[in-house]
């Protein structure tokens, strides 16, 4: 797949720590993506308009602050909403482990705190983009197989 | 075969060993002085810890200001000579708990505080006697809570000169490294030097500023880029103030530097005394200050939470240590130490009595407080010092030549230094060029887990029902009166510090009073910068 990979760093809330933000939107780059930062205190709706418009493949948030429990599944949710059901979503930054599976059951697909390598993390969401897409490929397919008109992209 | 080099945490080649001939020129007369006289480099004052510990005030607060009491209250049982007051990000940024964008903020990092009547909560049974000093970290909306605590003080009767306040008031370092901001730099500038020439004239006993370094550490600056960048922001403060007539000489006896204190120790001390020498030489040479108090830098000292790891948590107790280590034998006023489980939370109580103990064991078990300035003489923390108080110069004059720390931060220019240097530093980590014990090295599989401290969750329908309520009961027109006249004195470029207390007396609320601001100010729009 040749397509380049869009990545959408945000920082929604009001935390302002953004050293893990620039430093994680650095290594997509440096891995061959396309990246977007929102800079700081974004909105939810600011988020989903940038997913919407850039054909965003990636969210990355980060947040440093607690406020993960409430914004990241309203993210998602808004994303969803608006029929953009092939994001990746990433969540960076401090989570306790004991919301680890309360984000994932959100529809987070990964949860990345302090000491994971830039290269796991962009290894991780290219992949999952990967599957993603093929997901889509394959539903696609057996869509087309039924009703008979086979086309792929 | 390229040799493997040897660098300090933040870059500096070292030698592998050094002597006389690293310090020819060195004239201890000049570089030195005696402790407690200028430069300072060796200390500020004249017997150091001999005369009495650094203050030890832990970072604490959060939810409710009811529950932040507690803490405060728990902390000076246990000997703590002071606190501080950690705001949670809506206060900081001056929004009500009752605003839409503090939803889910409220409460989080530290205590919601709204009006009047949260900060006398907060106070509640508070033996000031035993407090040596309280230290709040309002930056963009410093003004607004000096106007808290005189209005505090008025209320009970109590001289505000006589509780040694601390307010950072650095909103500077919020556009480059730390995103609290409200209004746009030059505004944020005029609004710190507001606090600083009121609180400078009324109450000597404040620190009306305390330019933060450690922001700009964490954010990935060198030690002399802390140094520089911080002196940098001061400067800006200073030349407003003293553009309407402020003494500087006057206003700043008692300012204090916010530093940040990494586990390089050897980097840390150098660090710490070429801070001293360098902000010693500005006042004397750049402000013409002639009082040695305000030639004298008093440091208050961060532990560095960047450092701190999540994985095997209570490696970070031995981490906090070396870090205090650097603190003490850099000879700082006052220390702060991280608890070992803020990579993963807030700290549970159990964590944050460690912390407090650390610095307990440090000034009476460690020996460093026998003696003052007990590295000074070594060749290579000579050496070391004369280099970063060398860079430092070199970046004051480099962002004097680009119009100063407002021109630098409209520009991005610290926000591309400090982005490049983090981004530098993770890959280095990554790399396994820089080891961190646990994270990238020495791991362990299946690691225990260790207690993490829960938040209450219902600060933020406390706050927005105790709004209600004051909304309700307060005088509506004595509000709308102070808040116009808060418009109307910024509108004129006055000082806003009388209008602003007249409002917290009105029991006026935080985001009224920063709205009423914002209409002359507006507001700061973040760069897209990384």
């Amino acid at each position: 797949m040749a397509d380049i990979v869009k990545v959408l760093i945000a920082k929604p809330g009001l935390d302002g720590h953004d050293r893990g933000a620039k430093v994680i939107a650095r290594a997509f780059e440096d891995a061959g993506a396309k990246v977007y930062y929102t800079g700081l205190h974004v909105s939810i709706e600011g988020i989903v308009d940038l997913v919407e418009k850039e054909h965003i493949d990636v969210v990355g948030v980060s947040l440093l602050s607690g406020a993960h429990v409430t914004i990241m599944p309203r993210i998602i949710n808004a994303c969803r909403e608006r029929g953009l059901n092939d994001v990746v979503f990433i969540l960076g930054g401090i989570i306790p482990q004991a919301d680890i599976p309360s984000m994932l059951d959100a529809g987070c697909d990964g949860v990345f705190t302090p000491g994971s390598r830039l290269d796991d993390c962009t290894n991780f969401a290219f992949q999952k983009v990967a599957e993603k897409k093929a997901a889509k490929m394959m539903e696609q397919m057996t869509t087309s197989a039924v009703t008979g008109t086979l086309k792929i992209n | 075969m390229s040799e493997k080099k040897f660098v300090t945490r933040t870059g500096y080649e070292l030698k592998r060993c050094y002597g006389p001939e690293d310090i020819k020129d060195f004239n201890a007369d000049e570089k030195l002085g005696e402790p407690g006289q200028y430069p300072f480099t060796r200390g500020i004052r004249e017997n150091m810890y001999r005369d009495g510990l650094w203050t030890m005030g832990q970072y604490a607060g959060f939810a409710t200001a009811e529950e932040a009491n507690e803490r405060y209250r728990y902390l000076i049982e246990q000997g703590g000579t002071g606190f501080s007051i950690a705001l949670d990000l809506p206060t900081q940024m001056g929004i009500d708990s009752d605003d839409i964008r503090a939803d889910g903020e409220v409460g989080k990092v530290g205590v919601a505080l709204d009006s009047l009547m949260d900060i006398e909560a907060l106070f509640e049974g508070i033996p000031f006697e035993k407090v040596r000093q309280i230290r709040t970290t309002a930056n963009a909306d410093g003004v607004v809570m000096l106007g808290f605590l005189v209005a505090f003080c008025k209320k009970k009767g109590i001289d505000p000169n006589n509780i040694s306040f601390f307010i950072q008031n650095d909103c500077m370092k919020e556009y480059f490294c730390r995103g609290a901001y409200a209004f746009p730099p030059a505004a944020g500038v005029k609004l710190s030097a507001d606090v600083i020439e009121y609180a400078g004239k009324n109450f000597p006993n404040w620190t009306p500023v305390a330019v933060s370094g450690y922001h700009i550490n964490e954010a990935g600056a060198s030690a002399g880029q802390e140094i520089a960048f911080t002196l940098a922001n001061m400067i800006a403060y200073f030349d407003d103030a003293q553009a309407r007539g402020t003494d500087i000489n006057v206003c700043a006896r008692n300012i204090y530097f916010f530093l940040g204190a990494n586990t390089d120790v050897v980097e840390e001390i150098a660090k710490f005394r070429a801070a001293r020498r360098a902000f010693a030489k500005i006042m004397k040479n750049r402000y013409n200050c002639t009082d040695p108090e305000t030639q004298r830098l008093k440091i208050f000292c961060y532990t560095c939470g960047s450092a701190l790891t999540a994985e095997q948590p209570l490696n970070n107790v031995v981490r906090v240590t070396l870090e205090t280590l650097a603190a003490v034998a850099g000879g700082v006023q006052t220390i702060a130490t991280s608890s070992y489980d803020e990579a993963m939370s807030l700290p549970t109580p159990q964590a944050v009595t460690v912390a407090l103990r650390t610095q307990q064991i440090m000034a009476y078990e460690s020996g460093l407080t026998n003696t003052v300035d007990v590295f000074a003489g070594s060749y290579a923390i000579e050496a070391l010092t004369d280099r970063i108080e060398k860079e430092i110069f070199q970046y004051i004059d480099e962002i004097d030549a680009k119009g100063g720390a407002v021109k630098c931060t409209e520009e991005g220019y610290f926000q591309r230094i400090l982005s490049d240097n983090s981004y530098k530093r993770q890959r280095a980590i990554d790399d396994g060029e820089v080891k961190i014990v646990g994270t990238n090295c020495f791991r362990e599989e299946n690691e225990p887990e260790i207690p993490v401290f829960k938040l209450s969750s219902d600060a933020q329908e406390k706050q927005t029902a105790k709004l209600e309520r004051l909304r309700k009961t307060r005088d509506n027109e004595r509000v709308k009166k102070a808040l116009a006249a808060i418009t109307e004195a910024a509108r004129r470029g006055d000082n806003l510090a009388e209008t602003v207390i007249e409002a917290c007396e009105a029991y006026a609320t935080l985001g009224e009073m920063c709205n009423a601001m914002k209409e002359v100010y507006g507001e700061y729009e973040p760069m897209k910068i990384y």
